[in-house]
């Protein structure tokens, strides 16, 4: 019995000094990101990138809100926040870094006919005044009004952007990713939505705002107005690991990548 | 007692404890983050508004307390016959063999993860219930059923057990008296183990009414109360895990006091089950 159990202690041992030496190596980096849904695929790529070009560094990259990545930032859990949204109130005291824009698109159903919405339109859809299709000269059919949930930064954008301090119906269906917004609409002719425009793809259709359509050169001339910016956080100067990422990011190299993704780039 | 053996009770105890231990922490920690905010906007503004805004100061849950019972009792609509009925075939018409297939296959339908039961709602009956009943189809009517074959499984079985503690006397004393099969059933067997087929129900529920993921998949989760079975519904616990990625401050504490809601219910659910039951063994 006394055997098994120092024979126990002794692999313990071994792991926690494994590990120990493992972390101090020299010149390793595991960089841990968190937030927006809406950042995180493309922080991905250029995490992939950026690991494929350093040897010596891990870079995990995880969901879960502006929010949450912000809060995980502030208390330590996170090396680098991604946020949709401009950093408010107390939030201001951690550094934050542009990355680059994104655009909000309206989407619809490929087979809905309606090619432009004003934002007073599209304000009046979410605030649950023009509940049918036949207002906007199509079936007489309930419009599926889809919107994300409280606390996104993608939701908090929009209202910023759309609601002028309106409120969102009640009864406007809730979902709580860029993904399953996109899915419902990309299946359901009636739907409306609205996510990022850099994750608009050929089984939804983004509808003009105003007259103007959400194409990339209208984003970069700003006439598209339903713009907002991406940004990497972290808590006071940054790390040499963390401020090398982030350096590869702003470089022409990672606006490229962002750029081919359908990103409007800060270069 | 020789020590050694006194050690050990004491090892298990320790381990038969600990499931406690866990319990009164859950319980603990959901309060400790629940209740300030119950104390500072009041229960009864929290259980009787119907605004939910929780970043703007509104923490009204009314809607998504009605709905998770809307959905509880519309599962249990679908639930209840099919797993009764089921049990009672089972228990008095299935011959070995049968049982023998018919009970594992009850059992895996109960091992499925809930996100399965939910993607198939989305994929499947979502579009059907859109296609030919109207309405955005992620409704009232597409969660319950998808909840309703969820707890098939915990009925038939609960049922099942019940249907078979009937001593056989009983029967053989309803045959004898010239009664057919479904005379003894309706008569005597399912009139005795009447308490038990309510637990069956009434654990039922209270799975349908702790269902998360496949409620989230298929409820579309908007924030008033339904005006019919075809439309859109948020229920207690998708609430919960809707916002809780996104949730700080008052925000959070919001989420928590949800989840004190749902622990009241779930626990009145479990008192009841287990009041019935009880009353039959004593009797």
């Amino acid at each position: 019995m006394k055997r098994l159990l120092l024979v126990f202690l002794l692999i313990l041992l071994v792991f926690l000094l494994y590990g120990l030496r493992r972390g101090s190596k020299e010149g390793f980096c595991h960089l841990t990101l968190i937030g927006s849904t809406s950042v995180q695929p493309f922080a991905e790529r250029l995490a992939e990138e950026f690991m494929a070009e350093n040897k010596g560094y891990l870079l995990d990259v995880q969901g879960g809100g502006s929010t949450a990545g912000i809060q995980a930032v502030r208390q330590d859990t996170a090396h680098i926040g991604m946020s949709s949204r401009e950093l408010k109130g107390e939030e201001r005291t951690l550094k934050s870094y542009l990355i680059c824009y994104d655009a909000l698109a309206v989407i619809v159903h490929p087979a809905n006919p309606i090619e432009n919405l004003s934002i007073r339109e599209i304000r009046e859809i979410y605030a649950g005044r023009k509940r049918s299709w036949r207002e906007f000269g199509w079936k007489d059919r309930a419009i599926d009004v889809i919107t994300r949930e409280e606390g996104s930064g993608t939701r908090s954008s929009f209202e910023d952007l759309v609601m002028k301090g309106e409120e969102i119906a009640p009864t406007v269906m809730v979902q709580d990713s860029n993904g399953s917004v996109r899915e419902i609409v990309a299946n359901d002719p009636y739907a409306i939505g609205y996510i990022s425009f850099g994750l608009v793809d050929r089984r939804v259709k983004a509808v003009s705002i105003d007259g103007v359509r959400p194409t990339e050169e209208n984003i970069k001339r700003k006439v598209y107005r339903f713009v907002r910016p991406f940004l990497f956080i972290t808590k006071g100067a940054p790390k040499a690991c963390e401020q090398n990422f982030i350096s590869f990011v702003l470089s022409e190299r990672g606006q490229g990548i962002l750029k081919r993704e359908g990103l409007i780039p800060v270069l | 007692m020789k020590r050694e053996e006194i050690h050990i009770e004491w090892t298990f105890r320790l381990f038969a404890f600990s499931s406690l231990l866990f319990l009164f922490l859950i319980l603990f920690f959901i309060l400790f983050e629940g209740s300030p905010l119950l104390y500072k906007v009041g229960l009864r503004s929290v259980l009787l508004e119907q605004r939910w805004a929780p970043t703007k100061g509104s923490f009204g849950i009314l809607p998504m307390v009605v709905s998770s019972f809307l959905v509880t009792f519309g599962a249990l609509c679908l639930g209840a016959p099919l797993g009764l009925f089921c049990a009672i075939f089972l228990s008095e018409y299935a011959s070995r063999s049968v049982r023998m297939v018919l009970k594992p296959t009850l059992e895996l339908l109960a091992a499925i993860p809930s996100v399965v039961y939910g993607f198939m709602g989305v994929v499947y009956l979502v579009p059907i219930v859109r296609e030919y009943l109207g309405g955005p189809g992620f409704s009232l009517l597409t969660t319950s059923l998808v909840l309703g074959i969820m707890i098939l499984p915990t009925i038939t079985s609960i049922s099942f057990d019940a249907m078979q503690s009937v001593p056989g006397p009983f029967r053989e004393g309803s045959y004898a008296m010239g009664a057919t099969r479904w005379q003894t059933i309706w008569r005597i067997t399912l009139p005795s183990a009447r308490s038990g087929i309510v637990a069956g129900f009434i654990l039922g529920m209270g799975r349908a009414i702790g269902e998360t993921m496949a409620v989230i998949m298929v409820a579309g989760n908007a924030l008033s109360i339904p005006k019919g079975l075809l439309e859109p519904l948020r229920t207690l616990t998708g609430n919960i895990a809707l916002e809780l990625a996104y949730a700080t401050g008052e925000h959070r504490s919001a989420l928590f006091t949800t989840g004190v809601i749902l622990l009241l219910i779930i626990m009145i659910f479990n008192s009841v089950a287990n009041f019935v039951v009880k009353k039959r063994i004593v009797r």
